[in-house]
């Protein structure tokens, strides 16, 4: 029997004036009814809402909302309870542990939707997209996760699927009954253009999906520059600007990320370059290796340069760290006298000053244009948007790249069909089906053969 | 009267199990209802064809006699698929329907423990749940340990032309009439199957001059891997190919009605790949014409087979079908088409080493399992016999895998898909199509059969001279470097190849695609025969596709090596989908792997099982 679990559902706990508990498993209303003071509420219907205390013995903890809602119309397909607490995480915890006291065993990271996958509530695209939703960060995001889980991306996955198996299937039928020459004969002529167009909109897909994750996660920015320049102000002012939604971002950045702003939708993670800004009694080499340390987890980097100064060595140092690099300069204090030279750089160039708050627009306007997401939450995104689908992508691509390649070269059809069939499998994973029988099908369905 | 072996049936399936359990030491009795239809081929005359011939060459390699019977009865041999590439070459040769029967029997008959008696199976006697014998029409009772049912399309077989329904096995053969009620009352699961067989025509009613001929190969080829070519290229026979046209399509629409299947008089299912030229018409309406072959059946007699063209019309509308096409005008029709329905087990009830899993002791081969073609049946056949033998000596049963072989393809699909149409054979259905070629069966093959006992110490040696040769081979095309002297660089030029930079090995060289051992023996002499070079060749160009191939082997095998105790009760298995477990249930596979082919079981079933061997027996990682 698989054990009954519970876990705040919340996030950011502490922070709203509710916190969700949520319990799931055959034990959930047994387990509850133990700690929980209305009486109706084992016996009541499900789908029901139920005003009460949680008591731990004779000491009220909260006062609380309960909704009950019974197998299998659930989220994980089994008893679901769900207890609406008071914000704070002082009180949430101390009733999870009351269930957890009571036989409840805590949740793993991500076991609702595991077992709402393995019961046979959402499929295995869902259980990715549900995931996303729960996490989304942002607008964006969350109009991404609802176009998995209505299966938008499915489809998109399935258009491809559908002409590479009309290609398979017609080489198959070629090998399979050689004497039918009267079928369509797949050429090399011919498998070259079919795979070139599913390439294309396979690509779009990975770039469109690489956005995505942008959209997602944000963008990792670092911001670097000598001492002085006005970095922590830039930085000030950049997060200033939209004080009310600062927070941290959770997950593996977590720890380096100083501060996030969401502009047009998309979030700016600002990477913690405290190192750097510390740096200023110690040899400026060590201020250079650690900004590209920083460099190398972010995204994009701001280098910032004093308007009032002459182009320092440390400058130039870091100057060069940023030629392969996506970058902007920030060039600061315009307020000052002019003491920089041009800069021969392809670099964009933003020109501003954080004292009288001028240039901080247009830089985030250029952050947006560098990753052209300018019209991204217009955009009705269908993409991959997580790390396991678009890595399916990408092999599926590579495998079709290799195709192309080969067939440049005298390599057999049954070779080229590894390749072919192996990339209509990876585009299969991502939806969640690959099964051979499909191929067979498709022949007989397609093709007129017999004895 | 006694035997360790009964076989029940003489055809392809039939044959091959009496003969494999004979050699091998195994006192058995082979039952037909007509010795001179042993070894019949009462449909296409030919064998092998595009993952057929592998087959061939792989019972072949295993032992088994169709390819060494079928080398010394053919008038036409070729070679499919040469320019799909290597993985999907397949061997046919047209077989003579006299000359090949002939042969098989003169075989069979001469193969010491081996008795054969005519007469029809009507039951079995079971023991607890244990084969101990058959009981045939008159009653008798013949005793053995094990009985391998290969009935073919026998069991309560109806034959079917336009509305009329004659109780009869293939060429008004009489039928099994109670075997598979019998059965059905041990606990087999019956099905009806169809399937059924084009006309043949009068040689001289034939204009040959308004057909496009097919002629042989003129390279010599033989399935068997121990004997040589013993025909003559040029005196291989030419088939025909020809059209349906408009005219015909008109007779078979206007008179759908009456034929067998549409007018509603089957109920047996039929296989999509073979359909009747009606279904053909009704399910691909926007096609103007369809292929149709004329092969000669036989050199001793003068009837041609109009493949393509099954159908279950009334004889009244073949004639007027028949008469439609471009040089058959005049044609006599010698036999008609017709369907045949026949009642077969329900594979999903045999283990993978064919035995029943109902009754302890029957093993069964061929269409009774629900497959169609020679091939199929005589691999099967082949694998049952050697399997029954094994289980006389208590010995684990050979088992193919889908890495090995077609055969452990077409056994693994059936008993782990089922079938609700006669099985036939494609290379699509074997995703390791690349290691199963025709060349290398053999290679795969010949431990295995060493193992087992099931070929002779010569075709053991032969196997093994051939792997030193390989050997010897490519050491040679590893050691002999190609100087690219002005000479030989306007060769590459003449062949319109790219000429190589620096002197370099002949196997550095072969891995090109465009250079081909062919080539190369215009500039230096490679001592080695025919078949080594296919073989290194194959091995060398294709090396990076081969490794990818085995690389999905080996992910095969660690689902495949998570074996499911016999005994597991999948009712305790919590949260499976209720049609996974019913599948679960009835398949009962041995490994993970072979659970996760099974349609109606998803991902997540086998994530869910994998956990509870986990916890159960502490398997599976």
């Amino acid at each position: 029997m698989d054990r009954t679990i519970a876990a705040i559902s919340t996030n950011n706990i502490g922070v709203g004036a509710i916190n969700i508990i949520r319990i799931s498993g055959e034990e959930a209303i047994e387990i509850v009814s133990k700690i929980f003071t209305n009486k109706k509420f084992p016996k009541a219907p499900s789908h029901t809402i139920h005003y009460g205390f949680i008591k731990d013995n004779e000491k009220i903890l909260d006062e609380v909302l309960v909704m009950l809602m019974r197998a299998p119309k659930t989220y994980t397909k089994e008893d679901v309870v769900e207890i609406n607490c008071h914000g704070g995480s002082m009180t949430a915890n101390k009733i999870v542990e009351l269930l957890y006291k009571n036989g409840a065993v805590p949740a793993e990271p991500g076991e609702f939707t595991k077992r709402a996958f393995l019961n046979g509530r959402i499929n295995l695209l869902e259980a990715e997209s549900i995931e996303d939703l729960l996490e989304a960060k942002n607008e964006n995001a969350r109009k991404m996760a609802l176009n998995g889980v209505s299966g938008k991306t499915t489809k998109l996955i399935e258009s491809l699927r559908e002409k590479m198996v009309s290609l398979l299937a017609n080489i198959e039928v070629n090998i399979d009954y050689p004497e039918y020459t009267d079928e369509l004969q797949i050429t090399k002529e011919n498998i070259t253009p079919v795979l070139t167009e599913i390439k294309e909109e396979l690509n779009k897909i990975v770039e469109e999906s690489q956005n995505g994750k942008i959209i997602k996660n944000g963008i990792n920015i670092a911001i670097i520059g000598r001492p002085n320049v006005g970095k922590s102000s830039l930085l000030n002012a950049l997060l200033e600007e939209d004080k009310a939604i600062v927070t941290d971002i959770s997950g593996t950045t977590r720890d380096i990320v100083e501060g996030s702003i969401i502009y047009q939708g998309i979030s700016f993670n600002f990477i913690d370059t405290a190192g750097i800004r510390e740096t200023e009694d110690i040899v400026e080499k060590i201020g250079v290796e650690k900004s590209k340390r920083v460099q190398a987890t972010s995204d994009l980097t701001i280098l910032v340069l004093n308007n009032n100064e002459k182009l320092t060595k440390e400058d130039e140092e870091l100057l060069k760290t940023i030629i392969n690099q996506k970058a902007i300069i920030f060039i600061n204090k315009t307020d000052l006298e002019k003491k920089l030279p041009e800069l021969s750089i392809e670099k964009p160039i933003i020109y501003g000053s954080t004292k009288e708050r001028k240039g901080i627009e247009e830089l985030k306007e250029e952050i947006i244009q560098i990753f052209s997401l300018e019209d991204v939450s217009h955009k009705n995104l269908a993409c991959l948007f997580n790390t396991r689908q678009i890595a399916l992508a990408k092999l599926a691509l590579q495998s079709i790249n290799h195709v192309i390649k080969e067939n440049k070269k005298d390599i057999p059809v049954d070779m080229l069909a590894i390749d072919i069939k192996e990339a209509w499998e990876n585009l299969g994973k991502i939806i969640g089906e690959a099964y051979e029988e499909e191929l067979v099908d498709n022949i007989f369905k397609r093709f007129c053969l017999g004895k | 009267m006694e035997y360790e072996i009964i076989v029940v049936g003489g055809g392809h399936a039939g044959i091959e199990a009496s003969h494999i359990s004979s050699f091998k030491g195994h006192k058995t009795l082979l039952i037909t209802i007509n010795k001179k239809n042993i070894g019949d081929m009462p449909c296409n005359p030919s064998i092998g064809g595009t993952a057929k011939g592998i087959i061939v060459r792989e019972i072949d390699a295993l032992g088994g006699l169709m390819g060494q019977i079928a080398d010394e009865s053919h008038f036409q041999i070729k070679m499919l698929n040469n320019s799909k590439g290597p993985a999907v070459r397949s061997l046919r040769a047209q077989a003579d329907k006299i000359t090949y029967p002939k042969n098989m029997q003169k075989t069979l008959e001469n193969m010491p423990n081996l008795d054969i008696l005519e007469g029809t199976v009507e039951d079995l006697i079971i023991e607890n749940k244990k084969v101990k014998g058959v009981v045939l029409e008159n009653g008798e009772k013949i005793y053995a340990q094990s009985v391998i049912l290969t009935t073919g399309t026998y069991l309560k077989a109806n034959v079917l032309i336009g509305s009329e329904n004659t109780p009869s096995g293939p060429h008004g053969e009489k039928r099994s009439n109670h075997l598979s009620d019998n059965l059905k009352k041990y606990g087999f699961t019956i099905q009806r199957l169809k399937t059924g067989t084009p006309q043949r025509i009068k040689a001289d009613s034939i204009d040959f001059s308004k057909m496009q001929p097919e002629y042989g190969d003129d390279k010599y080829w033989t399935f068997s891997f121990d004997k040589k070519p013993s025909y003559k290229i040029n005196e291989q026979q030419k088939c025909f190919l020809i059209y349906t046209n408009e005219n015909t399509h008109k007779v078979i629409l206007d008179n759908l009605d009456k034929s067998a299947m549409y007018g509603g008089f089957v109920t047996g299912i039929g296989p999509r790949y073979c359909p009747s030229i009606e279904d053909k018409l009704v399910r691909f309406k926007d096609k103007e014409r369809h292929q149709l072959f004329l092969e000669p059946e036989s050199l001793y007699y003068d009837e041609w087979y109009l493949q393509g063209f099954s159908t279950s019309m009334p004889r009244d509308i073949q004639e007027l079908m028949v008469h439609s096409l471009s040089g058959l005008e005049n044609a006599v029709i010698s036999k008609y088409a017709y369907a045949i329905e026949y009642d077969a087990i329900d594979p999903l009830q045999i283990t993978p080493s064919l035995e029943s899993k109902v009754i302890e002791g029957i093993f069964t081969a061929g269409q009774i399992n629900g497959t169609s073609g020679y091939e199929e049946a005589a691999g099967q056949g082949l694998i049952a016999g050697i399997n029954a033998s094994l289980k006389l000596e208590q010995k684990e049963p050979l088992i193919l895998k889908r890495n090995d072989a077609y055969i452990g393809v077409l056994i693994d699909d059936l008993i782990t898909k089922g079938t609700a149409e006669p099985y036939r054979m494609l290379t699509s259905r074997a995703e390791f199509r690349l290691i199963l070629r025709h060349d290398n069966a053999d290679l795969r093959l010949r431990d295995y059969a060493h193992q087992v006992g099931s070929i002779t110490e010569q075709q053991y040696k032969n196997y093994q001279e051939r792997l030193q040769k390989i050997q010897e081979g490519e050491k040679y095309l590893q050691e002999t470097k190609l100087k690219i002297t002005p000479e030989i660089k306007e060769i590459f030029a003449k062949n319109q190849k790219e000429i190589p930079n620096i002197t370099d090995s002949l196997y550095n060289l072969l891995k090109r695609p465009e250079i081909t051992i062919e080539f190369l023996e215009k500039i230096i002499e490679i001592p080695m025969d025919n078949q080594t070079k296919e073989e290194l060749e194959i091995q060398i160009k294709y090396e990076g596709y081969i490794k990818k191939t085995y690389k999905e082997v080996e992910k095969m095998k660690k689902l495949e090596e998570k074996m499911i105790p016999k005994d597991i009760d999948y009712q305790k298995v919590k949260n499976l989908a209720s049609e996974a477990r019913q599948k679960l249930e009835k398949v009962r596979p041995i490994s993970l792997g072979q659970a996760a082919r099974i349609s109606g079981v998803n991902p997540s079933d086998i994530s869910i099982l994998s956990v509870y061997l986990k916890k159960e027996y502490g398997k599976d990682e």
